[in-house]
């Protein structure tokens, strides 16, 4: 061949490729389409495994949708009447049955469940899972630990089809914390057939498989690429789900997400900016579901151990002094529900998250400031995670402008992703702004996590007050008990008390936002904010 | 020549050693901690303590170098701790993807650029010159991004006539058979036309994008190479000779100035394979650019030094090749064997 003719030839090709190419090509390419959901998102998994090293978040929705729990949460209807998933109902996935006795739960597995790979599940199975969960260390043993699961001894194989989980203590949360993603049920003998001396409960395999028995099974992972996920038609957990495959392609770029959902190429996509949600929403031409996050607040942060920070005034004076309106309207576009400016004479809620009683009053605030003798201001750094900077970094170019006209030089401190947990774990940085949100829905949950004087990594003021203390402790106890007027005045003890010492000046609850095609329908709202395609539908 | 090979790949053994002692220190020196980031965000103090002690993390550095060259020994990269895959199966991965990309690109600028920058030479001050310095100049000051988005914006969204930027193929269509790790050779090879069409027709934006964005050096190093050779004797002389004009361009002039080009094209071609990170980012390939950047973000050190270890090989590799070349195209610069 000549070049001049090669080149002729691939000119001709490139041309042709060009040519709109009907997006469908033969009508078994049509159904597969129609049975597929394409899902579209910025990050993947990067382990398959929830109790696996490290794995992220995109890991775990593969988890849920992978793997069954012994039970589940009910739905309910949330706001705006999507599916919102029942803090307080719960149902068997791979038990039949749960009875609750006053120091243990006795759980009856489904006679015909079987894992993907065909061996039925057995009570042993169950007790080998809930052991590993126990047992690997990190976060899924933390989990466990959230709703005091912390030994294997806990979980008793009764036979072949009943398991028992003695409680360690009373304690409200063991049950819900058998419902969340951690304690999912692994096919033991596969794993342990692939466990080595080195990694007794075979972490290795299942980061890059799914040994479970849930409604989808992984047919392709590709790492930071694309997961591909099938139906398995064997499964027992709830009704047989209506999509058939599970295509997730990692996207990076947000405008080509969004190309990709107004062209009808994908089905459905989150991790969008919040302008890019609020203009899909009014052009109507997507479903937008937007919800608030469960337990969650993005708030301001100070360190009370040091001054100036130390002095409860300095703190109520930045509480009037953020700009709280214009963060909704400018940074959020709205999505968000307001946690500042309830009226002065409303009483306190049994209920988290609920909103304080400051708004900007400029006029306040310097009052404040120059009771606690920082009349002229002061200098300081606020500090935020590059990770999430669509939000945190004009959310803290206002905060500055803003402390600016009390005279506090607030100087940014952008910290990359991979150095956030290291900073809010030494405890230094003076402001700062974060998002915390707990998977078990309940005020003493975050409470004990955020301002519990055990200074967890949550509490990332270093706040210590033994009357919170005791007031956190009390709700715990009284939840417990089922003692029912000892919580509510504890609760609105503890919360008035956080409001009022403000060592965290809470902003907004955030909303999960997730854009849809309109044929496509189910949407649930679980805790883990994560999709579950098992109720989704494409119509 | 064999034993010039020989010699050029000796002398390159200590600048691999020194890649190796630097990005090994100068991921360490990194700020943030590994242990914190992959811990998770509920994770105690003591969580993070027993992930450093898995990752290796809590031994001396001196002994986590040794580890790690004894591992590069043995042709182990290690692990990937953000996409969890051993870094040198990641690499042969993507590796193929960044090439044939970054090649398609290449090779649709070097096919306008010297051209461009030939005629551009012959009739300087005219229309075509103009014309070659308005796009190169447009086209090196255009972000890579930019372009890439204004091109899926206008052919994607806009006009439909290119498929969704999801990648190397569409959603539908499996990978072929990996031969060469090309696509557009692979599909041909396991004779699959659709999938060939569907690989090519995801090529060409990005490649376009890479494209624009490399014209410059190209054109502008042709222009004023081919302006310096026909301003010589020998071009003279042949034209004097009654050579036609163009026996005198292509086979006198051209010929000559060929060197500094092929040193340019070396350089586009290095810098590209690793830069196009933003192109690939647009495009949601699976390159190694992307790649090397996520694995920085998260402080994942195997990746890292993984990807510059693996550059730090193709240069080697690549100025070999061009040496080679330099003696092809011109017998006077033959190094000595």
């Amino acid at each position: 061949m000549k070049r001049r003719d090669f080149l002729k030839s691939v000119t001709g090709v490139a041309a042709r490729a060009l040519v709109p190419a009907p997006a469908i090509f033969s009508p078994a390419k049509a159904d597969a389409r129609s049975e597929t959901l394409l899902i579209v998102s910025e990050g993947g998994p990067n382990n398959l495994d929830i109790h696996g090293v490290g794995t992220n978040v995109p890991g775990y929705e593969v988890s849920w949708n992978c793997y069954d729990r012994l039970i589940t949460h009910e739905m309910k209807s949330g706001p705006g009447g999507v599916p919102y998933y029942d803090r307080d109902k719960f149902k068997g996935e791979l038990a039949d049955d749960m009875k609750i006795d006053d120091m243990s739960v006795t759980f009856k597995l489904k006679k015909n469940a079987k894992f993907h790979d065909g061996a039925p599940v057995t009570s042993k199975d169950v007790k080998w899972s809930l052991d590993r969960a126990v047992s690997v260390g990190g976060f899924p043993t933390f989990q466990m630990s959230a709703g005091s699961l912390t030994k294997p001894e806990q979980f008793v194989v009764v036979d072949d089809n009943t398991l028992r989980v003695d409680f360690a203590k009373k304690d409200r949360l063991t049950i819900p914390d058998l419902a969340v993603i951690v304690p999912c049920i692994v096919n033991s003998e596969l794993v342990k057939k692939n466990a080595s001396e080195k990694d007794p409960w075979g972490l290795e395999y299942t980061k890059q498989q799914t040994a479970g028995s849930g409604a989808y099974k992984l047919s392709k992972w590709t790492a930071g690429t694309e997961v591909i996920m099938e139906r398995n038609d064997a499964w027992v957990g709830g009704p047989l789900p209506k999509i058939k495959r599970v295509i997730w392609r990692m996207v990076p770029q947000a405008g080509n997400r969004r190309a990709l959902l107004e062209r009808g190429d994908a089905d459905i996509s989150y991790e969008l900016p919040f302008k890019d949600f609020q203009e899909m929403k009014a052009n109507g031409k997507l479903n937008v579901v937007s919800l608030p996050f469960s337990n969650g607040i993005q708030y301001i942060g100070m360190n009370v151990t040091k001054p100036p920070f130390d002095n409860p005034k300095v703190r109520q004076a930045i509480a009037y002094a953020l700009p709280y309106q214009k963060i909704m309207d400018v940074v959020l576009f709205g999505l968000a529900n307001p946690m500042f400016g309830a009226s002065a004479d409303k009483a306190t809620e049994v209920a988290w998250p609920q909103p304080t009683k400051y708004s900007t009053d400029m006029a306040k605030a310097k009052a404040l400031l120059a009771e606690a003798g920082y009349a002229s201001g002061f200098e300081t750094t606020i500090s935020f995670d590059l990770n999430f900077a669509g939000v945190n970094e004009p959310l803290c170019v206002l905060v500055q402008e803003s402390l600016a006209q009390l005279g506090i030089k607030a100087t940014i401190n952008k910290i990359p992703g991979a150095n956030w947990r290291t900073e809010l774990n030494k405890k230094e940085m003076p402001l700062y702004t974060n998002v915390f949100s707990g998977w078990l829905d309940y005020p003493e949950y975050f409470f004990y996590w955020c301002y519990h004087g055990n200074n967890s990594v949550f509490n990332t003021m270093s706040y210590k007050s033994p009357e919170m203390d005791r007031l956190i402790d009390g709700a715990r106890n009284a939840a417990s008990t089922g003692d029912k007027a000892a919580y509510d005045s504890d609760v609105k003890g503890f919360v008035d008390l956080a409001y009022k010492d403000i060592p965290r000046i809470p902003l907004y609850q955030p909303f999960v936002n997730v854009a849809m095609q309109k044929n496509i329908s189910g949407y649930q709202y679980w805790f883990h904010r994560r999709l579950d395609y098992r109720a989704l539908v494409k119509a | 020549m064999l034993t010039m090979i020989g010699k050029r790949l000796m002398f390159a053994i200590p600048s691999l050693i020194g890649v190796v002692i630097v990005t090994f220190l100068l991921t360490r020196a990194l700020p943030g901690d590994p242990a914190a980031y992959f811990a998770g965000p509920a994770a105690t103090k003591e969580a993070v303590e027993q992930i450093r002690k898995k990752l290796g993390l809590d031994k001396p550095l001196i002994e986590q170098f040794f580890r790690y060259t004894n591992d590069l020994a043995h042709g182990d990269f290690g692990n990937s701790l953000t996409t969890g895959q051993p870094v040198a199966a990641e690499i042969r991965n993507r590796l193929p993807a960044s090439a044939e990309l970054t090649l398609l690109g290449l090779f649709v600028s070097i096919v306008i650029a010297i051209p461009l920058g030939v005629l551009a030479a012959t009739r300087p001050g005219s229309w075509i010159d103009h014309l070659c310095r308005i796009t190169t100049t447009a086209g090196v000051s255009l972000p890579v991004f930019f372009t890439g988005l204004v091109l899926v914006y206008v052919f994607y969204f806009r006009l439909g006539w290119s498929p969704a930027p999801l990648g190397r193929l569409d959603v539908f269509y499996s990978a072929p058979p990996t031969v060469t790790g090309f696509y557009l050779i692979d599909t041909l090879i396991a004779r699959d036309l659709e999938a060939f069409r569907s690989a090519l027709s995801q090529l060409i934006l990005p490649a376009t994008t890479l494209a624009i964005f490399s014209l410059a050096p190209i054109a502008r190093m042709t222009r004023a190479s081919m302006l310096a050779v026909l301003a010589s004797d020998f071009v003279r002389t042949a034209r004097a000779s009654g050579l036609s004009p163009s026996t005198v361009i292509v086979t006198y002039a051209f010929r000559n100035a060929m060197l500094p080009v092929i040193t340019t094209l070396s350089m586009v071609f290095s810098f590209l394979l690793g830069a196009n990170v933003l192109v690939e980012k647009v495009f949601a390939w699976p390159g190694i650019g992307s790649y090397a950047v996520e694995a920085l973000i998260s402080s994942d050190f195997a990746p890292v030094q993984g990807f510059v270890l693996t550059m730090a090989v193709m240069y080697v590799l690549l100025n070999l090749v061009i040496d080679i070349l330099y003696g092809v195209i011109d017998p006077r610069v033959r190094l000595e064997g």
